[in-house]
């Protein structure tokens, strides 16, 4: 208990001091996290926005494969990625494994059906309530489609955010791609596993008071949003 | 209404043509005809009120009429066309659709859908938030308005259109006395700048007030269609005079 005492009060040390080590891993996370859910915003808000709107054969099993897909394994998602990429692999020659780009398309890879999905339901709810509306004032699908994002905008904040929760938190398939190398592709979640491995835990608790926090930081913006919303 | 307007589609020979008509129109649900065999045809010009008792098909006759709605047999056309020219026929709902946007917001978006050049956007907003006496509430979120100040900016937002034909479907259903006279006079001055009015109401009074004409329906068909004045003296279908002698029509 002394040990564990100790290593709170080192943890703290390190983020009051903003111990560079600490700080190293804290911004390699943020940036590939970031750019994961920016990736996926891109591909997620339009094929969640066509799937609520679009009337097609098979639509209804896309949908139930981009749900489904939102509970995707992070560790099979690193593995396929890491046969991909691999020297062996069809994407060997790009030489991504073992480097934030390759952690990057992992995370953006789970977080994409987690914002298609959101944006889908979001859409779809609202062009129940807006589809005649914009019929008769002539809009055409673009026009509906630009429509009903711009209305949506705080719910697809939300949908940002809960991808932006699940890109910060996952290990797995970074873990896979990425190799927790030090200096290069050493994150939050993976430095965590690697310091309570080795029992040294002042690192592994700063970094996880740091993670929760930022967890409950986005929480508390979804919360506020959605307060926001309701009087919108 | 401006000038512009009238110009648009003000008082010619289109306006004594009807400004859409259905004929022998048939609409089934669940093997039930909910219309039957209907025939309407609405002037071009001035309001023509549809009242019937729950049920008659008022809202659903609107609901063709905005081309919302297909009919199973029979013909809906407006001026010819097969379709309704979008958005020359305007519909306010009952329940007005509000977007999550400030009043302002709404309007610029529907004149933005409606292709209005962005150059004249802030003068024709000017324009109908005066008209609808929403100046003061130009910035407020359209959803917190009152049920009388969103169905005031939802017909603003139609007018918005210029539109030739416009449906209304129990605009002040719920309203108080002065909300439902700031919805009528904005009918009204709908109805002087050339824009055809089919009005759906419960409301008697509202019809003697608006209405140059009046069309009876009862249990999906067109029991009877006269101008207004002799509507409620004289009424000429049976259904329509117990209508207004305040029986049931069972």
């Amino acid at each position: 208990m002394q040990d564990f005492g100790a290593a709170f009060a080192e943890a703290f040390r390190l983020i009051v001091t903003a111990e560079p080590a600490l700080v190293e891993i804290v911004l390699l996370s943020l940036q590939v996290s970031l750019s994961a859910v920016a990736a996926a915003c891109l591909v997620g808000f339009p094929l969640g926005a066509f799937l609520a709107v679009a009337r097609f054969p098979g639509r209804g099993a896309l949908v139930v494969l981009v749900t489904a897909l939102m509970g995707l394994p992070p560790v099979v998602v690193g593995l396929v990625l890491y046969m991909l990429f691999s020297a062996a692999g069809p994407l060997g020659v790009l030489g991504l494994l073992y480097s934030p780009a390759a952690m990057i398309v992992a995370q953006a890879v789970l977080v994409t059906p987690i914002v298609a999905a959101m944006t889908r339901q979001v859409i779809e709810d609202l062009n129940t309530e807006y589809d005649e509306l914009l019929r008769m004032m002539g809009a055409g699908r673009a026009r509906s489609v630009a429509t009903l994002l711009w209305d949506a905008r705080h719910s697809l904040l939300t949908a940002l955010l809960a991808g932006l929760g699940r890109a910060l938190a996952e290990v797995g398939a970074v873990m896979i791609v990425g190799g927790n190398i030090n200096h290069v592709t050493r994150v939050m979640t993976t430095a965590i596993a690697l310091e309570t491995s080795k029992g040294e835990l002042a690192l592994a608790l700063g970094l996880g008071i740091l993670l929760v926090a930022m967890s409950v930081g986005l929480n508390a913006a979804v919360m506020g949003l959605r307060g926001r919303m309701a009087h919108v | 209404m401006s000038e512009r307007r009238f110009a648009a589609h003000g008082p010619s020979t289109v306006d004594a043509a009807p400004a859409a008509r259905l004929a022998g129109v048939r609409v089934l649900r669940g093997g039930q005809a909910l219309l039957d065999g209907l025939d309407l045809a609405v002037p071009g010009r001035g309001v023509l009120a549809l009242m019937g008792p729950n049920g008659a098909g008022k809202s659903l006759t609107l609901r063709l009429l905005a081309g919302l709605v297909r009919p199973d047999a029979g013909r809906a056309d407006w001026g010819g066309a097969a379709t309704p020219p979008r958005p020359q026929v305007a519909l306010v709902f009952q329940r007005p659709v509000m977007l999550r946007r400030s009043v302002r917001g709404t309007l610029a978006h529907a004149l933005a859908t409606y292709g209005v050049p962005r150059a004249a956007r802030a003068e024709r907003i000017a324009g109908l938030l005066r008209l609808g006496r929403l100046e003061a509430l130009a910035e407020r979120p359209a959803r917190r308005l009152s049920g009388g100040e969103q169905q005031r900016l939802a017909l603003v937002r139609a007018l918005g259109a210029e539109p030739r034909l416009l449906l209304l479907d129990e605009p002040t259903a719920s309203l108080d006395p002065e909300a439902t006279a700031a919805i009528e006079a904005l009918i009204r001055g709908a109805t002087e700048a050339g824009t055809a009015v089919v009005l759906v109401t419960h409301d008697p009074g509202q019809a003697r007030r608006l209405a140059d004409r009046v069309a009876f329906l009862h249990r999906g068909r067109l029991a009877g269609e006269q101008p207004a004045e002799s509507f409620f003296t004289a009424p000429a279908a049976p259904e329509a005079r117990a209508y207004l002698d305040g029986r049931l029509l069972l």
